[in-house]
């Protein structure tokens, strides 16, 4: 299931409803992004005030379902979720969760590992961060571009 | 066809998205960035470094040799930064 949403979200809640009356069900996996200030460790002016996340509506569901479809093809999962938040959020605030169920743990484990690491690179969502110099748009990370790769070239080789 | 950007890329060219009739001379992508940049300062401040820029038709990536068409919604944006 996917959720764009502006609200924060309830993780017990999503998880719960994740997981009712499913049985077969021996374990989530799940993660859950925040606001975090790295920036502020240096000077109160670097401190980091705000973030606000800008998305491509009707884009971003496609592509989070795309993502999730792939995930469920490629691990035995009885159930999953992705929640990502857009909008101004501060500090210590609730980003994103992605929770996976399956029967056994290393399929919940590793598809929840896929899905944020395609996600941070797929899913078209931008960060603006506010601290008290101005305003700046978040740079994408090479990690992050890597880190979605290995998954990439799990899949050619599987293909061969 | 609409025409959309998004983050420090709408910013710098002023508006978030437009509609206009796909231009003769425009037939993919990168015909469109090229005439998109001729359009103005704030066009060619944004398309200064083509090759960080990302494009979706119809909200699916493409590459710049992608081929237009008059109906499509055609988004340019930065590297994406979510998660």
């Amino acid at each position: 299931m996917i959720k764009v949403q502006q609200e924060n979200f309830d993780v017990s809640a999503e998880l719960a409803a994740l997981t009712s009356g499913n049985h077969a069900i021996g374990g989530i996996a799940s993660y859950v992004g925040l606001v975090r200030d790295l920036v502020g460790a240096d000077s109160p002016d670097d401190a980091l005030r705000a973030m606000t996340l800008e998305h491509y509506p009707g884009m971003t569901e496609k592509k989070l379902a795309a993502i999730e479809t792939e995930a469920q093809s490629r691990w035995p999962l009885e159930a999953s979720l992705i929640v990502h938040r857009y909008g101004r959020l501060e500090p210590g605030e609730q980003i994103v969760l992605v929770a996976c169920a399956s029967a056994h743990r290393q399929a919940a484990l590793d598809a929840c590992n896929f899905l944020m690491d395609w996600l941070k690179t797929e899913a078209p969502f931008w960060k603006l961060e506010e601290t008290g110099a101005g305003e700046a748009w978040v740079d994408s990370r090479a990690s992050d571009d890597a880190a979605a790769a290995r998954w990439k070239v799990k899949t050619d080789r599987a293909a061969e | 066809m609409k025409v959309l950007y998004f983050a420090w890329l709408r910013q710098r060219i002023g508006v978030a998205n437009e509609e206009f009739d796909l231009p003769g001379d425009v037939d993919t992508v990168d015909d469109l960035v090229t005439w998109l940049i001729a359009k103005g300062p704030g066009y060619a401040k944004g398309f200064a470094e083509p090759q960080v820029i990302r494009a979706a038709v119809n909200f699916e990536y493409v590459p710049f040799d992608h081929r237009l068409s008059n109906t499509d919604e055609v988004a340019f944006f930065p590297p994406v930064t979510g998660g």
